[in-house]
C-alpha cells in the first residue's frame, strides 16, 4: 500500500520563507543596545606575540573596548576542547583569543566593541599588533620530518596522535604473496566549506538574572551549550540559553566550537550590553574549519583473477594550527574503518598520524572521513583494473560482499547491517547507459578524442551509534537522539528535535514521519529546534544521522502518543485496547467493526486536558524518546560518469553523470534527489575545481572566490539519478543516511573518468583537483615520456 | 565588510565630475564593480568618491556612420544585447562575471581600471578602438593599443576622465571574434585572445590581434597580424600565425597557481588559433 507521507514528493515547508528572503539568521538580529565587535586577527602563520598597543583604538569616538588573549585568560574561561581524543592523545591547548603565539593566518589576537560595525573595524586598523614572525610549517607530513618548526610545546615533531587499526606484520605477508600490488601515493587535497550563510554571534548577557543567551550559526547548539558550559564560558547550562535559528548552511563547518563564540560573550558580560560578530567572506576563507588534505601512501594486493587480498595505508592527516571539536575522529574511526568499502578484502591496515601545521583548523567537512576513504579505495581499485586489464565494474563484482552475507563483519571494526551491490550496479550500468557510453568513449577516441568514462562503488557509515562503542573509540559524547512529540489540546502537534536543520528539510521531512504515523495533516506539524530552551538535548545535525537517529526517536514517540490514544479512545469506547482500530485515513479511532462510533484526534487530544480517560493514566499527551541506534546505517551508491579532456587546453567537461544510491527508505524523494545533485556538485568540486592552497610562509592563496574555485552551475550536467531500495535493520525508519554520499561517490568518480580518458596517453595518476594546469602538465609529460 | 569612511559626490555632468575630482581629490566611480570590492576589503582608502553613474548622456550604443560609440557608463549587459557592435564585443562582455555585475558594471569602468585578466581591453585594442578622454582642458582622443600601459594602468591622468569608447562598425567581409580561457575559480582571463580579420576572395586582406591575459596589459600581436596578411586562412596558415603570437608576448608573462607562464605562452597561441578560426568564419 502507498503511503500518504513517506516516500512522498512533498515540496519543502521551509521553502516559501526562504525563496522570499524572510529566512531569519543570526546576522538578521538587532537588539536594543547592541554593540558591534570586530576580530584583530594574525597576518602572520607562525609569530610571536610581543606587544598589543590598542591605545590609539580605544581613543577613537564610538569605540567601547578592546581586549586581548591575556584578558580573556585572566577571565578564567577555559580553552576550546577536542570531544575526540583517541589514547595517548597530545592536546596542545587553543584559547579563543591567542595569548603567546599566533599559529596560522587568521588566528584571534585581539577584539574590538565599537557603537557600529564601521567604527568596530576602523578601530581595528588602529590595534598595532607587535610580531616576531617564524618559520612556518604547511604540509602534513614535512611537519613531521626533522628540523621542522614547531607549532606547539605540547605536541614535539608536530604529531598529536597516531591512529592504527588491523595487523600491519599480517597484512604485509598477504600483500607479499599477491600476485600483484599496486601501489599509489596520493593526495587529499585540503577544501573549503563556504557555506553560504557565513558565521555569525550575538551574545546578550544578563546582569540582573545572570543570564546568558547566545544565537549562533551552527548545526548543533547543544553541544555548544554543553562545551561553553562545561569548558569554556562556565556558565552553567541552567543560566545559558544557545540559539541557532535559520541556519544558511554548514557542510560540517558549523558543528564545532569557535573562538567568536567565546569572545563575543565575554564581551557582552564586560559590557553589559548585547554584542554582535558576523564573520566576513574573507574571515570564513581563514577561519571555518578546513576539511580533508591528507598526504597517503597505499598498497593493494590483488590476484591475477582481481581478487583483492590486502589493502595497506598511512596516512598524515593535517590537523591544522588546533584540535576543533571532532578533528581527531575523521582520520581514524570515520576514516580507516571504511576501508574494506564495498569488498571483501581479508586483510587491511590502516595509521593516520594527526599533524599540526601553521595552517587553519581542519575537521569534518561533508562526508568526513569518509570522501577520503572512498577517494583513495575507488582511485587504487582503478589503477589495479588497468594494471590487470579488467573492466573497472567487473573487478569490483568480483569483490562485493553478497547480499546473503549480512550482516558482514569487516576486518576494520564497521559490521554492515544491509545491502546489495549487485543490484545497484546493474541499476547504475541501467540508468547510465554503461555499455553506450563505452561504445560511444571508444568512437570518440578513434577521432583522436580524449573520452573517459569513470565508475565508483562507495559505502558510507552513517547515523552513528551505539553511543557506548562510539565514546569507546575516544568520542566525548554519545550519539544518541532525542525526539518528542507534543499533542496540544486542540489536537494540533509540536515536535521537539535534538537536531537542527541546516538546509536539509527537517521541517518537512520530520512533519511526514509524524503524519504517517498518526494520520493527520502535515500543516498540523510544527517542528521545534534550535534552541536550547525549546528542546531536551539532542547532539546535533552531521553525519548523516537525523533523518535515521532523530527521525527514528521522533518515530518512536509518535508511536507512544499513538498507543496513549488508543487507550484514552478505549477507555471512552468502553472496548478493549487491543480492540480499537487507529484509522490513519481520518485519524480517528474505533472499536473494530464499528467504524461509525469513532473518536476523532480532536476529541481524544482534548480528553487528555479534561482527564476524560482511565484514573491510573496521566494527564497530558506527550511522549518523549532518547534514541540510541544499534549500528551505524551503511548507505551505498555506484556512480558512473563521462568526461571529456581538451587535448590543448587541459580543460575538463563533464558530459553525464549517473548516480545510484541505497539510502534505504525514502522519507522525502525530492528532497534526497536534492542532496544527492548538491552532493555530487561537491564532489566534482574536489575532483575538478577546489584546492585550499597555502605558500610556504602559511599564506592562504586561496582566501577569496577569486582563487578559490567553487563548482557553478555550468561545470555540471544534472545527474540521471536512480536508487534501490534497501531498509537499515538498524532504525525503525529503515532509512540511511543520504546527505553526504553525493559528496563521497562524485569524487572518485569523475577522478577515474579524467584518467581513464588520459589512459591512451599513458597516464596513470594526477592528483586532484584536474584543473587544465594540472591535465596540460600531464599530457605533456606523457607526451614528453612517450618520444 | 565595511570599508573605511569616505566622502560622496554626485556629478550630473561631466565638467562637474572633473571639477568635484579635483576640488576634493576623490576618485571617480561608475558601477563600483571594481572600486567598491577593494574598499570593503580595505585594499583602497580613496577618501572621497565622485559618482559619475547618472550622468546620462554617458550612457547607450550608438552608431554613427563607420563608428559605433559606446558610451562609458554602458553597463556590460547592454554591449553582451547589442546588435550595432562587432560581434567580438558582445561576446566578451557576455562572460563578463554573472547577471548582476553585467547589469551594473560598466564600460568605462572595467576600462579605465585596467585589470590585466579583463576582458574588454583585449578586445577593443584588437579593434582598433578609440578612447574618449574629457579632462580639465577640453578632451582627447586616444588609440586602444596606446591606452593600455601596463598592469592597472592607462595612459589617462588622475585628472582625466573617460566618456567614450568607439571602435569601427561592422562591415561586410570583416569578422571579429574573442576566445578565452576561463580562470576556473573568477572566470576572468588566464588568456584572451580577440581578432578583426578582413577577407577578400578566400583570403585575408587584413587582420588585427590582440592578446591579454597573460601580459601586464592588452597588446597588439603583430607578428601574427603579419603572418595573416595575404594568406589564404587553412587550419595549417592559421595556426602558423596563431605560432607567431610567442614573438608578440614580449618577457613579462604572468603567472599563479592557476596558470604557470609557461602555460599561459602555450595557451597565447591555441586561443590565438581559435579566435582567428572564428573570426574567419564570420567574416
Amino acid at each position: 500500500m502507498s503511503k500518504k507521507y513517506m516516500g512522498q514528493a512533498i515540496k519543502r515547508v521551509e521553502d516559501p520563507r526562504f525563496i522570499q528572503g524572510q529566512g531569519k539568521y543570526v546576522a538578521n538580529l538587532k537588539l536594543p543596545d547592541m554593540a558591534y565587535a570586530a576580530v584583530k586577527r594574525s597576518p602572520y602563520a607562525h609569530a610571536t606575540i610581543d606587544n598589543i598597543d590598542a591605545s590609539e583604538a580605544l581613543a577613537m569616538d564610538g569605540v567601547l573596548a578592546v581586549y586581548t588573549g591575556q584578558d580573556i585568560q585572566a577571565a578564567g574561561i577555559g580553552p576550546i576542547p577536542c570531544g575526540f581524543t583517541p589514547p595517548d592523545i597530545k592536546l596542545p591547548p587553543w584559547h579563543a583569543l591567542s595569548v603567546d603565539k599566533a599559529r596560522h593566518v587568521g588566528d584571534a589576537v585581539a577584539v574590538v566593541v565599537a557603537e557600529s560595525a564601521y567604527i568596530a573595524y576602523d578601530a581595528l586598523d588602529a590595534i598595532e599588533v607587535d610580531y616576531t614572525p617564524l618559520d612556518a610549517v604547511v604540509d602534513a607530513k614535512k611537519a613531521t620530518e626533522p628540523g621542522a618548526p614547531q607549532v606547539h610545546e605540547e605536541t614535539p615533531n608536530n604529531t598529536s596522535f597516531h591512529w592504527p587499526l588491523g595487523d600491519s606484520d599480517a597484512v604485509k605477508a598477504a600483500l607479499d604473496a599477491s600476485d600483484h600490488v599496486v601501489e599509489l601515493d596520493l593526495i587529499n587535497q585540503r577544501l573549503i566549506p563556504n557555506a553560504m550563510e557565513p558565521r555569525a554571534c550575538v551574545a546578550d548577557w544578563s546582569d540582573a538574572m545572570d543570564e546568558m543567551t547566545v544565537w549562533t550559526s551552527s548545526q548543533n547548539p547543544h553541544v555548544i551549550r554543553l562545551l561553553m558550559s562545561a569548558f569554556t564560558l562556565q556558565i552553567p547550562e541552567n543560566k545559558l540559553r544557545v540559539i541557532s535559528p535559520d541556519v544558511g548552511g554548514g557542510f560540517g563547518s558549523k558543528i564545532f566550537h569557535y573562538p567568536e563564540e567565546i569572545i563575543v560573550p565575554y564581551c557582552s558580560m564586560q559590557l553589559k550590553r548585547p554584542v554582535k560578530w558576523v564573520s566576513s567572506r574573507s574571515e570564513a576563507f581563514l577561519t571555518d574549519a578546513h576539511g580533508r588534505d591528507h598526504v597517503t601512501t597505499a598498497k593493494l594486493g590483488v590476484n591475477n583473477d582481481g581478487t583483492f587480498t590486502a589493502f595497506h595505508v598511512q596516512t598524515w592527516a593535517n590537523m591544522g594550527a588546533y584540535l576543533s571539536a571532532f578533528a581527531p575522529m575523521i582520520p581514524t574511526a570515520l576514516y580507516i574503518t571504511l576501508f574494506a568499502g564495498l569488498y571483501k578484502t581479508p586483510l587491511i591496515f590502516g595509521e593516520s598520524f594527526g599533524t599540526m601545521t601553521n595552517t587553519t583548523q581542519v575537521d569534518a567537512y561533508r562526508g568526513a572521513g569518509r570522501p577520503e576513504a572512498s577517494y583513495l579505495l575507488e582511485r587504487i581499485i582503478d589503477i589495479a583494473a588497468r594494471d590487470l586489464n579488467m573492466d573497472p565494474i567487473e573487478i569490483r563484482r568480483k569483490n562485493f560482499i553478497k547480499k546473503d552475507e549480512y550482516p558482514y563483519q569487516t576486518p576494520v571494526a564497521l559490521v554492515y547491517d544491509s545491502g546489495d551491490y549487485d543490484l545497484l550496479f546493474d541499476k547504475a550500468m541501467e540508468v547510465a547507459g554503461y555499455n553506450d557510453m563505452l561504445a560511444a568513449r571508444d568512437a570518440a577516441r578513434a577521432e583522436g578524442r580524449l573520452v573517459g568514462v569513470g565508475v565508483s562503488g562507495c559505502i558510507e557509515a552513517s547515523g552513528a551509534g551505539p553511543s557506548k562503542v562510539v565514546t569507546s573509540l575516544g568520542a566525548a559524547v554519545g550519539l544518541w537522539e532525542h525526539g518528542s512529540v507534543r499533542v496540544h489540546p486542540t489536537g494540533k502537534i509540536s515536535v521537539m528535535t535534538g537536531t537542527h536543520t541546516h538546509g536539509q528539510g527537517h521541517e518537512t521531512t520530520f512533519a511526514q514521519i509524524v503524519a504517517e504515523e498518526l494520520g493527520v495533516p502535515i500543516e498540523d506539524i510544527e517542528i521545534i529546534h534550535g534552541d536550547t530552551a525549546k528542546t531536551p538535548f539532542g547532539l546535533g545535525t552531521y553525519a548523516s544521522r537525523s533523518a535515521a537517529v532523530g527521525g527514528s526517536a521522533i518515530l518512536k514517540s509518535a508511536q507512544k502518543v499513538k498507543e496513549k490514544m488508543k487507550a484514552i479512545a478505549a477507555y471512552q469506547l468502553e472496548a478493549a485496547v487491543e480492540d480499537i482500530v487507529y484509522d490513519a485515513d481520518t485519524a480517528s479511532m474505533h472499536v473494530k467493526g464499528s467504524p461509525d462510533n469513532a473518536k476523532s484526534f480532536f476529541e481524544i487530544s482534548f480528553s487528555a486536558l479534561t482527564h476524560n480517560m482511565p484514573d491510573e493514566m496521566e494527564p497530558g499527551l506527550e511522549e518523549h524518546t532518547f534514541f540510541d541506534p544499534p549500528n551505524f546505517t551503511f548507505p551505498n551508491s555506484a556512480h558512473i560518469a563521462m568526461v571529456e579532456v581538451d587535448k590543448d587546453t587541459g580543460e575538463v567537461s563533464l558530459l553525464k553523470y549517473a548516480a545510484v544510491d541505497d539510502v534505504g527508505n525514502v522519507i522525502n524523494p525530492m528532497i534526497v534527489e536534492g542532496q544527492l545533485q548538491g552532493g555530487i556538485a561537491q564532489g566534482v568540486g574536489q575532483a575538478l575545481l577546489e584546492h585550499g592552497q597555502y605558500d610556504d610562509d602559511g599564506q592562504l592563496l586561496t582566501g577569496s572566490f577569486l582563487d578559490y574555485a567553487m563548482p557553478r552551475a555550468d561545470n555540471l550536467p544534472m545527474s540521471d539519478l536512480g536508487r534501490i531500495e534497501i531498509p537499515s535493520p538498524s532504525n525503525p525508519l529503515g532509512v540511511k543516511g543520504a546527505g553526504e554520499m553525493g559528496t563521497i561517490a562524485g569524487t572518485p568518480t569523475v577522478a577515474n573518468a579524467v584518467m581513464d580518458a588520459l589512459q591512451p596517453m599513458g597516464v596513470r595518476h594526477v592528483e586532484i583537483p584536474h584543473t587544465p594546469l594540472a591535465i596540460h602538465n600531464a599530457i605533456q609529460s606523457a607526451a614528453a615520456a612517450a618520444d | 565588510m565595511y570599508p573605511p569612511k569616505f566622502d560622496y559626490h554626485r556629478a550630473s555632468s561631466v565638467e562637474e565630475a572633473i571639477a568635484l575630482r579635483k576640488e576634493h581629490d576623490g576618485k571617480f566611480m561608475a558601477g563600483g564593480h571594481s572600486l567598491i570590492p577593494v574598499m570593503k576589503l580595505r585594499l583602497a582608502d580613496p577618501g572621497c568618491i565622485v559618482d559619475i553613474g547618472r550622468i546620462d548622456a554617458l550612457r547607450g550604443v550608438c552608431p554613427d556612420g563607420a563608428t559605433v560609440k559606446i558610451g562609458a557608463l554602458t553597463t556590460h549587459a547592454s554591449v553582451h544585447a547589442s546588435d550595432e557592435l562587432p560581434d567580438a564585443l558582445p561576446e566578451a562582455a557576455g562572460w563578463i562575471g554573472d547577471p548582476m555585475v553585467r547589469n551594473r558594471g560598466t564600460v568605462g569602468g572595467n576600462v579605465a581600471h585596467a585589470d590585466p585578466s579583463s576582458d574588454l581591453p583585449t578586445v577593443l585594442t584588437a579593434l582598433g578602438a578609440t578612447m574618449k578622454i574629457a579632462g580639465d582642458g577640453g578632451s582627447r582622443e586616444v588609440a586602444a593599443a596606446d591606452f593600455f600601459t601596463g598592469l592597472f594602468e592607462t595612459a589617462m591622468g588622475e585628472d582625466e576622465l573617460l566618456t567614450e569608447v568607439s571602435v569601427p562598425a561592422k562591415a561586410a567581409g570583416t569578422g571579429t571574434a574573442y576566445s578565452k580561457l576561463f580562470n576556473p575559480a573568477s572566470r576572468y582571463a588566464i588568456v584572451g585572445a580577440a581578432v578583426s580579420v578582413t577577407m577578400s576572395n578566400g583570403t585575408c586582406s587584413s587582420a588585427t590581434v590582440a592578446i591579454g591575459g597573460l601580459t601586464p596589459n592588452a597588446k597588439r600581436c603583430g607578428s601574427v597580424e603579419a603572418a595573416l596578411a595575404g594568406k589564404e586562412m587553412s587550419e595549417a596558415n592559421i595556426e602558423a600565425a596563431a605560432n607567431a603570437v610567442a614573438a608578440d608576448l614580449g618577457d613579462d608573462i604572468l603567472s599563479d597557481i592557476h596558470a604557470s607562464a609557461d602555460y599561459r605562452k602555450k595557451m597565447a597561441s591555441v586561443f590565438v588559433k581559435r579566435a582567428i578560426t572564428k573570426a574567419v568564419g564570420r567574416a
